[in-house]
């Protein structure tokens, strides 16, 4: 059972946005009293996260929660998006796969950071992205 | 039959003038140590004159009317050196807002009948109204030019190359990598690989808050143009997190060489040159005569 504590709505449309919204997860990653690892890998992923919103779905909303499950707490980011949406999930979340010119590593690579990873999209309507990364996991 | 307002703002435009000055200065909120009384009268008094010039009865209802483009030109400017002498938007648009209030009541004075002072007072608003939204546009651009100047700035000087030892570059890059400044970096390095005549190159992160794939990808680039230039670039100042970080993002850096900190960057460039660090021998003349 996952139950949302606090929620903290951005919006991103610039590449600026990316420094803003990193800074405000780490903030609420620092109060739960996340270690410094989990912590750079939550910044990574939240970070790989906006930026394909950003490049493929000309940027969207980013929902960042402190929810909490038991005795743990964790951060639930959401970031959703109006763009093309994905063709072929399978495809994307396959290592060196990009439709852009990139490592192609931002998808299969933000699921093994985080602790619970969930995409959805669906073609011409966009695409939502939600992780989970609890502070000791 | 209408009133001709134009006709009124013209021949009372001294009373207008005095009006507004009087309302400017008896704004608490004032900025009066950034801009004199004297400076204040004549920005006023060419305002006024250019507005009421180019007024008449045809462009009153048309604010985007050519005829105001003098108009414009002289808020534009008025309101951008405002923005760059650090004045609050406050400030600002009480410049605009109170010579509506003096046309007000200059109008209130003239036009006897209750009617007809409403409808030609709603004109004058509207006009007054449009110039003051262009007012807060402008002066919102002057500020938006100062953060643009800035960043550009910020750019600038946190990309420093600096020449560590002969044919050593060291390049420490501090916050975020993004294409932009992946550009700047990149230039200024291979810029100076080749006036320097330099073939080791490191690159620090250690200032780098995050890397990501894009950012891992920017400097595999920069990595690939270093040894297009016939250098070696090595990469320090990866911490722990970071490292731990890039294993599981699955980002390939094992074709380039990786240190943990710029000392020892540095070293493994000593060691590629074939130059040696040693502890001088303790008959040196000038460390004896501060020893002892």
């Amino acid at each position: 059972m996952t139950l949302p504590l606090t929620k903290d709505i951005l919006v991103v449309s610039r590449e600026q946005d990316v420094v803003l919204l990193r800074n405000r997860v780490k903030e609420h990653a620092v109060k739960i009293k996340m270690g410094l690892v989990n912590q750079t890998k939550l910044l990574t992923a939240a970070s790989e996260l906006v930026r394909n919103m950003l490049r493929y779905g000309n940027g969207g909303k980013a929902i960042i929660e402190v929810v909490s499950s038991g005795r743990i707490n964790g951060i639930r980011l959401t970031f959703e998006d109006q763009g093309p949406g994905i063709a072929d999930i399978d495809n994307a979340m396959t290592d060196g796969y990009s439709t852009g010119k990139s490592l192609g590593l931002g998808l299969p690579g933000t699921k093994r950071l985080v602790s619970e990873f969930n995409i959805k999209s669906k073609l011409g309507e966009g695409t939502t992205v939600t992780i989970i990364k609890w502070a000791n996991g | 039959m209408l009133v001709n307002i134009t006709s009124i703002l013209k021949n009372k435009r001294t009373e207008i003038l005095e009006l507004w000055m009087k309302n400017q200065l008896s704004n608490p909120g004032l900025a009066d140590d950034l801009i004199s009384n004297q400076d204040l009268r004549s920005q006023s008094a060419d305002f006024v004159n250019a507005l009421v010039n180019n007024l008449n009865e045809n462009n009153i209802d048309n604010p985007n009317s050519s005829d105001f483009d003098h108009v414009i030109e002289i808020l534009g400017g008025i309101s951008i050196s405002r923005a760059r002498q650090g004045f609050s938007p406050r400030e600002t648009g009480f410049f605009i807002l109170s010579l509506k209030e003096s046309f007000l009541e200059i109008l209130n004075q003239e036009i006897s009948d209750v009617k007809d002072l409403f409808t030609q007072s709603l004109r004058l608003s509207r006009l007054m109204d449009n110039f003051t939204i262009l007012t807060f546009e402008t002066f919102i651009k002057g500020r938006e030019e100062v953060i643009m100047r800035q960043t550009d700035e910020i750019t600038d000087i946190s990309t420093p190359v600096i020449k560590v030892w002969d044919g050593i570059l060291a390049l420490p890059i501090i916050g975020t990598l993004d294409s932009a400044r992946t550009q700047v970096v990149m230039e200024n390095l291979l810029q100076e690989i080749v006036i320097t005549g330099s073939s080791i190159a490191i690159l620090d992160i250690s200032g780098v808050p995050t890397v990501d794939s894009l950012v891992a990808q920017h400097l595999l680039k920069a990595v690939s143009a270093t040894r297009l230039m016939g250098a070696e670039c090595i990469i320090s100042g990866i911490r722990p997190e970071i490292a731990q970080t890039i294993v599981h993002l699955g980002i390939d850096l094992s074709q380039i060489i990786t240190k943990a900190t710029l000392a020892s960057a540095l070293q493994y460039a000593f060691k590629s040159l074939r130059l040696e660090v040693k502890r001088s021998a303790t008959d040196n003349k000038l460390f004896n005569k501060t020893q002892y």
